[in-house]
């Protein structure tokens, strides 16, 4: 089945099985591995993207269902003269990552909860998180990147 | 997961069509559920009916004393509609803690009713609201359509259009969530409505359920005190992993006291 939609500003289409998820499609068909998968059950998060200005778990759903959809990964997040998104610079100056497997997911799951609440409190941003597993635990320095690139968004 | 043919039909009359064409056709909703299950091969359609593109399922209107939502509204919207959030709080808060923020962003009302996961939220606030499922071919009434575990009265070919619920007086869901899938482990909808006080469970048996004599004391007296006293029988309660079935009797009565506390 031949499939379209925007990935990062650019359009781009492939014939896909119907099967196939849309994690599959923006790892192994657009060669965009920044996006990971953790549990593929839907739990971790760390397969978050943005699809159509919201956050969304790719492993749960179809390549199909994003057809002519707008898809923001975690690539197409900083500016194109390299320069990190506010999220991304918080992450690196409050070192809220340890082994980075989450942090992914976890940038642009904060993108999304800091678009939705602009000024949150530590409790929204831990209530709001929870969407997000980080098995280092590293959950201290993570909130604390949110809250900071929230002052800068 | 094995493989299927998909269609996107963008009118309900056509997706009725794909759906009554034999084979072992499913409706797509978020996928929240369905995809998952898919994934684990516990669930092989022949044929996936994607409800995403039809127009009329979306959509969140007052009329007179009641809201209605169309089926695939996503949790998200529901929980940050202002009139939903004015008229019945309740429903709001439910919906906003749903899964997690991306789960919410992509599951659907009907999509949660259809399935009728027992340990859903949704189930809980069509019951305790006294909600009113609107599908291409009926009115089922919230009482008629839960029929057991991920059983509910809808028949073959019939599809989820639209949920009317009335507003209450005052209302409050409250559960007790598992830390993982956030799933109830028991959730209680307390609610004064203009047919009278209604509690409903769910996550705590294989469906969810009323509790009568719970109904019956806070129609005397609207008070947490009214509920303290009284416990489900554990002998018809699920017993699992995360809790028996002795632990989530005593969540019922500790979630209705908060619930009606809380719905003030």
């Amino acid at each position: 089945m031949k499939i379209s939609m925007t990935v990062n500003g650019k359009s781009v289409s492939a014939e896909v099985e119907t099967r196939t998820l849309l994690v599959t499609f923006i790892r192994e068909h657009l060669r965009l591995t920044g996006t990971h998968v953790g549990c593929d059950t839907g739990q971790c998060g760390a397969c978050t993207i943005h699809m159509n200005g919201q956050a969304v778990k790719s492993c749960n759903i179809l390549a199909i269902q994003a057809e002519d959809a707008d898809i923001l990964t975690i690539e197409g997040l900083a500016r194109p003269d390299g320069t990190l998104h506010p999220m991304q610079e918080a992450f690196r100056e409050h070192h809220g990552l340890q082994c980075g497997f989450c942090t992914p997911g976890m940038v642009m799951s904060a993108v999304d909860l800091v678009q939705n609440h602009p000024n949150p409190s530590e409790e929204t941003i831990r209530a709001e998180l929870d969407g997000n597993l980080c098995r280092c635990t590293g959950y201290h320095n993570i909130v604390k990147a949110v809250k900071a690139a929230a002052a800068n968004m | 997961m094995y493989a299927f043919n998909y269609q996107k039909p963008k009118s309900l009359a056509d997706a009725a069509i794909a759906l009554s064409k034999g084979g072992d056709a499913k409706l797509l909703g978020g996928g929240q559920s369905l995809i998952a299950a898919m994934k684990l091969r516990l669930s092989a359609p022949s044929d996936l009916i994607d409800l995403g593109g039809i127009k009329e399922l979306t959509g969140i209107k007052v009329e007179g004393s009641s809201i209605t939502i169309g089926a695939m509204t996503r949790h998200a919207e529901v929980a940050r509609s202002k009139e939903v959030q004015a008229r019945i709080p309740a429903l709001a808060s439910l919906a906003g803690g749903i899964g997690d923020r991306m789960v919410r962003n992509m599951g659907t009302l009907g999509g949660s009713l259809a399935h009728n996961d027992p340990v859903a939220d949704y189930p809980a606030a069509v019951l305790g609201l006294g909600a009113t499922v609107n599908t291409n071919k009926r009115k089922i009434a919230a009482a008629d359509f839960f029929k057991g575990m991920f059983e509910t009265a809808l028949q073959a070919g019939e599809i989820i259009v639209s949920v009317s619920f009335p507003v209450p007086k005052r209302a409050a869901y409250i559960k007790f969530k598992n830390p993982a899938s956030r799933y109830a482990i028991v959730g209680v909808m307390a609610a004064e409505t203009g047919s009278g006080v209604r509690v409903a469970v769910t996550g705590a048996a294989s469906s969810v359920f009323r509790v009568a004599e719970m109904e019956q004391a806070l129609t005397a007296k609207w008070s947490p005190d009214a509920v303290a006293g009284i416990s489900v029988p554990a002998g018809k309660l699920n017993s699992d992993m995360h809790a028996s079935a002795e632990y989530r009797a005593h969540l019922i009565t500790v979630m209705a006291r908060r619930a009606v506390e809380a719905a003030k």
